[in-house]
């Protein structure tokens, strides 16, 4: 009981603080948020069901009026805008790659970046560009055109997602509580 | 840390969190109701008219706080101007800016601590399977641990660059990431022996 809150409230303020750090340089000289990494990583990481928590509570801290969404934006002001699709897929894209990762018995790399290009980028985009779309008065295919702007950085990160999820396998196997 | 509250005392501030939530709700609803341009006009008005009673500070403040909207505001403005349908592209970004504008007062004038309590009393039906005190803990447990792992992620970085003449990238995640599943073990152990987490 008390790991999986801890779990859930570290991955939590883990994903706060990829959103805090103010240029990761993830990539060569390619400035990128990395706080859809950190939603990539809760799923891949912790699995569906405690990824999607995590995700959830640290959107409760960012609607009490914490400014931890990258760019220090927070508040119920961000739910109001037209990104708002984007934060209610969040939890969402972790739980789909927590479960993608759960159910493949493929090596840790190839699951979780797979993984991540599913939850993370493909369930995540079709909540951010709906959300778009009915925010700005927009059609689908029009909100689609604006989003896809961050598909390159988003890809880089699916990557990355793939890569620390298979260091983690290597160094700590017990640490993968998605493969538990 | 740092919150969004605003430090200029606004009469806002000492109205209920749970009241100015339900009516910024029901503000919201109805600017998604209304299509006339004007109407809209008139709600951004009464918005910055609204953000003017806290004083020019509170309203400056408010307003650094719009900022992140202007890519918005430039992509759908040029839009509605290439399209020819200027009314309709004015509606959507006076709705937009006003229903931005109008959640943001909610959280300038109300304490992180009060909206963390709306929650807790929101998530009460939920008891059974997420007792009160253990979202409590959860809560402040993200909030203590925020600058501990900014701090790390910190001395992570140094003790990479001492060793190499290369930037850590992305690398920097996988130190970052056990750090958080280690402390996450720590912390558990360290709630148990105190008597779990209720």
């Amino acid at each position: 009981m008390e790991r999986t809150l801890t779990h859930v409230a570290l991955f939590a303020a883990l994903i706060a603080v990829l959103g805090l750090v103010p240029k990761l340089d993830l990539a060569a000289g390619v400035p990128i948020t990395a706080q859809s990494l950190g939603i990539m990583l809760c799923g891949t990481v912790l699995g569906a069901k405690r990824g999607a928590l995590a995700v959830l509570l640290f959107l409760a801290l960012v609607a009490a009026g914490l400014p931890l969404l990258s760019g220090g934006r927070g508040g119920i002001g961000v739910f109001a805008g037209p990104s708002v699709g984007f934060l209610v897929g969040f939890p969402v894209a972790a739980f789909v790659a927590g479960w993608v990762m759960e159910r493949t018995t493929l090596s840790p790399a190839v699951a979780a970046t797979a993984a991540s290009v599913i939850g993370g980028i493909g369930v995540l985009y079709v909540f951010g560009i709906t959300g778009m779309a009915m925010m700005l008065d927009k059609t689908l295919s029009e909100a689609a055109f604006l989003s896809f702007a961050f598909l390159p950085g988003d890809a880089v990160k699916a990557v990355i997602a793939g890569l620390v999820t298979q260091s983690l396998a290597r160094m700590r196997p017990a640490s993968l509580l998605s493969r538990a | 840390m740092l919150t969004l509250t605003s430090p200029v005392e606004t009469w806002a501030h000492r109205l209920p969190a749970g009241g100015k939530l339900a009516v910024v709700a029901v503000g919201t609803t109805a600017l998604f109701l209304v299509g006339s341009p004007w109407l809209l006009g008139g709600a951004l008005a009464g918005t910055a008219l609204l953000y003017l009673t806290g004083g020019v500070a509170f309203s400056g403040s408010a307003l650094r706080q719009l900022w992140p909207l202007w890519p918005f505001v430039l992509i759908v403005g040029l839009w509605h101007i290439w399209t020819a349908e200027v009314a309709q592209g004015a509606a959507i970004l006076l709705r937009m800016v006003s229903a931005v504008a109008l959640a943001n007062f909610v959280t300038m004038t109300t304490r992180l601590s009060d909206m963390l309590g709306v929650f807790e009393r929101i998530a009460k039906p939920l008891s059974p399977i997420l007792p009160p005190r253990r979202l409590a803990l959860a809560f402040a447990l993200v909030i203590r641990f925020i600058p501990v792992m900014l701090d790390r992620m910190g001395l992570i970085r140094q003790s990479w660059t001492a060793r190499s003449p290369r930037a850590p990238r992305w690398r920097i995640m996988v130190p970052a990431t056990l750090a958080a599943l280690d402390d996450a073990d720590r912390v558990a152990e360290a709630l148990r022996a105190r008597g779990g987490a209720g």
